[in-house]
């Protein structure tokens, strides 16, 4: 079983994440996506640990949830406040930033 | 002498100013104590002074490595103090008249609402004026140049709420910068020519140079670098000249010196009779070496006896009290000009001194009249004050003999010694001297017999208030007017062989050797006493009893009473297109239509730019980032393919 | 083809359907019960790999926790009716599909070229690399690894944790003194 294998489903996944992201304007959604590419990520990381032999991949991916785990209750908590204020998710709607 | 002594004497004024300048508002209810204060500091420097010259009179001058404090910009200029015989003199006049005009400040300033800034610029002139004289270098010269005339500047428009005295602070300081303007030049052209400015350095390699024919005509040699064909040595000194013409008041930059006497009349005492006009005569005996060498002396000689000339014609049908002694001021420069002009430096500095002193003493018993008078300076109206104003009228009437050149008066000494050496170098010269003499003692006593002698003229309210002044202010001017009097008969008997001259000439370039010897003095002296007494006569069948006219009869009058009509011609010729010119050409062309133009068309030009990319900012997160996304696809393209 | 080869084709290929489900289910619930079968079948991959502990945090974590999470967000705001106005915006979809593809083009280059003719990308490494470890990574060397080498990330994560907690309580509490 090769290497190649796992990395080019990572890539693949990753890819699809990052599609989502720009075509969704579900906040949520986006957010999922996001999720999706970190996933793909760990899966690299894990194949690429098994392919050395080495534990310290593993590891990385420990961290890699342990942010993403903080970065969903920020993100999804923003979600909801921006809801209370708009009465929308929609990120084209969120257009403050706007020049 | 120990260089510490020079810098307590050049501190002390320093120190004076920064506590009436820093604490002046908690001095303000104590007149005294800050008038003591600004005394005080003037007083040490005195002491300091005498200290030094007793030291430089037996012969322990501070020249060369051992003045220099600290060598800045290594090897060219250093800050450090030259003290030879010549800086002692001047000390000694600027400490010594310094301190009797701040002591005669503390009464005549009683009352006025900036009194603790008066004694601040005064302190900051002293100090300004030091180190003018203190410096070892034309830079530290410079430096004091300009402290100088900032300070002349601030104490000319001192009563800043009167239109015509800041009017005045700004003509005093423009003009003066045409001078400075021509100082710089020389400067720049002495460090060229000689790679420093201290004096030591410039004065031996200009020796060294020195074209073997001595002469007075001007220097033709290659020894010098040239500059437009002539050397540099006579631009130089020609270029310091126009410094010194502007801050002695000559022609043609003599116009300042009347309008400054806006300022409080000791300030006119001070530095527009004693010290600060004296600076050009200063700068120009400092240099006297370069002088002697370059053969320019001839300009300046000219220079000065024309101005002597015309001031003293101007001074003559002028009214206002304090402008007939400003105008004799420029007159008396002139004479000093003269004097270092022809190369008899020691009896020019001479001349200095006693002016110093009997200038400094008329302009003191000027304000003792306006200080009587509620401040009238129109001779006109005065009159007959010698019975109210007793002590006034006495010292007055030393200091006009003295400037008359009354025998044996020290004006007398100093003026005859300039004479006698103009006429070995010119007889034109000699001859414009002695009719200045003769005008010098007309004027003068036109003052005095219409001001203090004949009908009293005075304004009822004002004669009832008319008394002599108080104690602070008098005796001031009974102890300026003792070496008014006797200076000249205590150091100048002998004429080039007085004690004066015996100190002076080690100071460089002070001795120089005439083609052939002057002859007798005492001829010189007997035409001298007679157009000084003529002139005095000729006054007296005059002015006995007369009023100057208020309106002048003929044209020679109305053009004299107009003073030559030089400001208007100035204003007409020079300043109107000058302001002219910036008015339409640098401000409305240069600075409303290219400059603003240029800062204008930026703004619009980053505006529009802005206006462009603000498109780009769609506030739609996932443009932003698609082009993320663009980036990553290209720089991994770029890492995969092209590296 | 050995079981493993089948076994990771089964869930690569459920992952990937998954994966494409996120994105395209106009209805949240949808998108996230989708997910949850990606994160599963990843966790089926992390077996097939020897990560058991990974898997399990895989499967505990992410299609356990966070899901929830997401859950109880989308039925919190009740967000169905809101997507289910649709259209995405539609300008960016050709040019994201385009740099999507180009992506993708550039991550299989990558993971065919990038292992070429070294150790690790030979085709047998995997077994190798078991063969030539003595012991198989096991959830006791990720432990005694995480107290002792990462000991410090692993404290700084769980101060990450804190103020993630920190953040999220402050950013939905309810303001007092505007709400009274």
């Amino acid at each position: 079983m090769s290497l190649e294998y796992y990395l080019i489903l990572s890539a693949l996944l990753f890819t699809i994440g990052v599609i989502g992201v720009l075509i969704r304007r579900n906040a949520i959604i986006i957010f999922m996506c996001i999720e999706l590419m970190l996933n793909a990520a760990n899966l690299a990381f894990v194949a690429i640990s098994r392919s050395l032999g080495d534990a310290d991949g593993q590891l990385f991916v420990f961290f890699v949830m342990a942010v993403a785990a903080a970065e969903v209750a920020i993100g999804l908590a923003i979600i909801v406040s921006v809801f209370k204020h708009r009465e929308t998710i929609n990120v084209d709607e969120v257009n403050s930033l706007k020049g | 002498m120990p260089r510490d002594l020079i810098i307590v004497l050049l501190i002390s004024p320093l120190v004076g100013f920064l506590i009436n300048g820093l604490f002046g508002k908690w001095l303000k209810g104590n007149e005294k104590l800050s008038g003591g204060i600004g005394a005080l500091a003037v007083l040490v420097s005195l002491i300091c002074s005498i200290i030094a010259f007793v030291s430089v009179d037996r012969g322990n001058t501070l020249e060369g490595e051992a003045g220099i404090l600290y060598s800045w910009i290594s090897d060219y200029i250093s800050i450090g103090f030259h003290v030879d015989a010549l800086t002692t003199v001047m000390l000694l006049v600027i400490t010594g008249v310094g301190f009797l005009i701040h002591v005669y400040s503390i009464g005549y300033m009683h009352g006025d609402e900036g009194y603790t800034r008066y004694f601040a610029y005064l302190n900051l002139f002293v100090f300004a004026m030091l180190i003018l004289v203190l410096g070892n270098n034309y830079l530290m010269m410079f430096v004091g140049w300009e402290g100088v005339g900032l300070c002349s500047y601030l104490l000319i428009g001192f009563w800043y709420e009167k239109q015509s005295a800041t009017d005045a602070g700004k003509k005093a300081f423009i003009v003066n910068r045409i001078g400075d303007f021509g100082f710089l030049l020389g400067m720049f052209t002495l460090f060229a020519a000689f790679g420093t400015l201290d004096f030591g350095g410039i004065f031996e390699t200009a020796k060294e140079l020195q074209p073997a024919a001595e002469g007075m005509g001007l220097v033709e040699t290659d020894s010098f670098k040239q500059i437009f064909g002539a050397s540099t040595l006579v631009i130089a000194t020609l270029l310091l000249f126009v410094g010194a013409i502007g801050k002695s008041a000559q022609i043609p930059l003599y116009v300042w010196l009347p309008d400054a006497m806006e300022g409080p009349t000791p300030v006119s005492a001070l530095i527009h009779a004693a010290t600060m006009v004296t600076a050009g005569v200063y700068m120009i005996a400092r240099s006297a070496v370069l002088y002697n060498i370059a053969g320019t002396g001839v300009v300046v000689a000219w220079i000065g006896v024309l101005t002597a000339l015309f001031a003293a014609i101007i001074a003559i049908k002028q009214n206002d009290i304090k402008r007939i002694l400003a105008y004799s001021t420029v007159s008396q420069l002139g004479y000093m000009f003269v004097g270092v002009g022809v190369g008899a430096y020691a009896s020019g500095i001479f001349h200095l001194v006693t002016h110093a002193f009997f200038k400094g003493l008329m302009f003191l018993t000027a304000g003792s009249v306006m200080h009587a008078m509620a401040n009238e300076l129109d001779i006109r109206k005065m009159g007959g004050l010698r019975k109210k104003l007793p002590i006034t009228h006495i010292t007055f009437l030393v200091g006009a003999l003295a400037i008359a050149g009354a025998p044996f008066l020290s004006g007398f000494w100093s003026k005859d010694e300039i004479l006698h050496s103009a006429w070995g170098s010119s007889k034109i010269i000699y001859i414009i001297g002695i009719a200045t003499a003769f005008l010098t003692a007309f004027y003068m006593f036109r003052l005095i017999f219409v001001t203090f002698y004949g009908e009293s003229r005075v304004d009822p309210e004002v004669e009832s208030h008319l008394h002599e002044s108080p104690a602070v202010m008098w005796v001031p001017l009974a102890i300026l007017a003792i070496p008014s009097a006797i200076i000249g008969l205590l150091l100048g008997v002998g004429g080039h062989d007085s004690w004066f001259h015996h100190f002076t000439e080690k100071v460089s370039g002070f001795k120089v050797e005439h083609g052939e010897a002057l002859g007798s003095a005492i001829p010189f002296m007997i035409i001298s006493s007679i157009v000084g007494i003529l002139g005095i006569a000729y006054a007296w069948t005059r002015y006995k009893n007369r009023v100057p006219s208020a309106e002048p009869t003929n044209a020679l009058q109305k053009l004299v009473a107009n003073k030559f009509y030089v400001d208007e011609i100035y204003n007409t010729f020079i300043v109107q297109p000058i302001k002219n010119a910036s008015h339409f050409l640098l401000w409305k062309l240069f600075d409303s239509g290219i400059i603003d133009g240029i800062v204008n068309g930026v703004a619009v030009l980053i505006r529009a730019i802005g206006g462009l990319l603000r498109r780009l900012q769609t506030g739609l997160v996932q443009a932003y980032i698609v082009s993320m996304v663009v980036g990553i696809v290209i720089f991994l393209a770029f890492y995969l393919f092209f590296t | 083809m050995t079981a493993e080869m089948i076994l990771f084709f089964i869930f690569g290929a459920v992952s990937l359907i998954g994966a494409i489900s996120v994105i395209s289910f106009r209805h949240p619930i949808y998108s996230a019960l989708s997910l949850i079968v990606t994160f599963f079948s990843q966790a089926g991959l992390f077996v097939l790999l020897g990560a058991h502990f990974v898997a399990a945090v895989q499967v505990i974590v992410y299609a356990g926790a966070i899901m929830v999470l997401f859950l109880f967000v989308i039925m919190l705001l009740n967000l169905g009716t809101l997507s289910a106005q649709g259209a995405l915006t539609g300008k960016l979809k050709g040019v994201a599909v385009v740099l999507g593809i180009l992506l993708a083009a550039q991550g299989i280059f990558i993971a065919v070229n990038a292992f070429t003719d070294t150790e690790v990308g030979s085709a047998d490494a995997m077994e190798r690399a078991t063969a030539r470890v003595t012991n198989p990574i096991e959830t006791s060397d990720i432990g005694e690894l995480l107290f002792t080498e990462y000991l410090l990330p692993f404290e700084v994560t769980s101060l990450i944790l804190l103020a993630a907690l920190i953040g999220v309580i402050v950013l939905v509490k309810r303001d007092n003194q505007t709400e009274s």
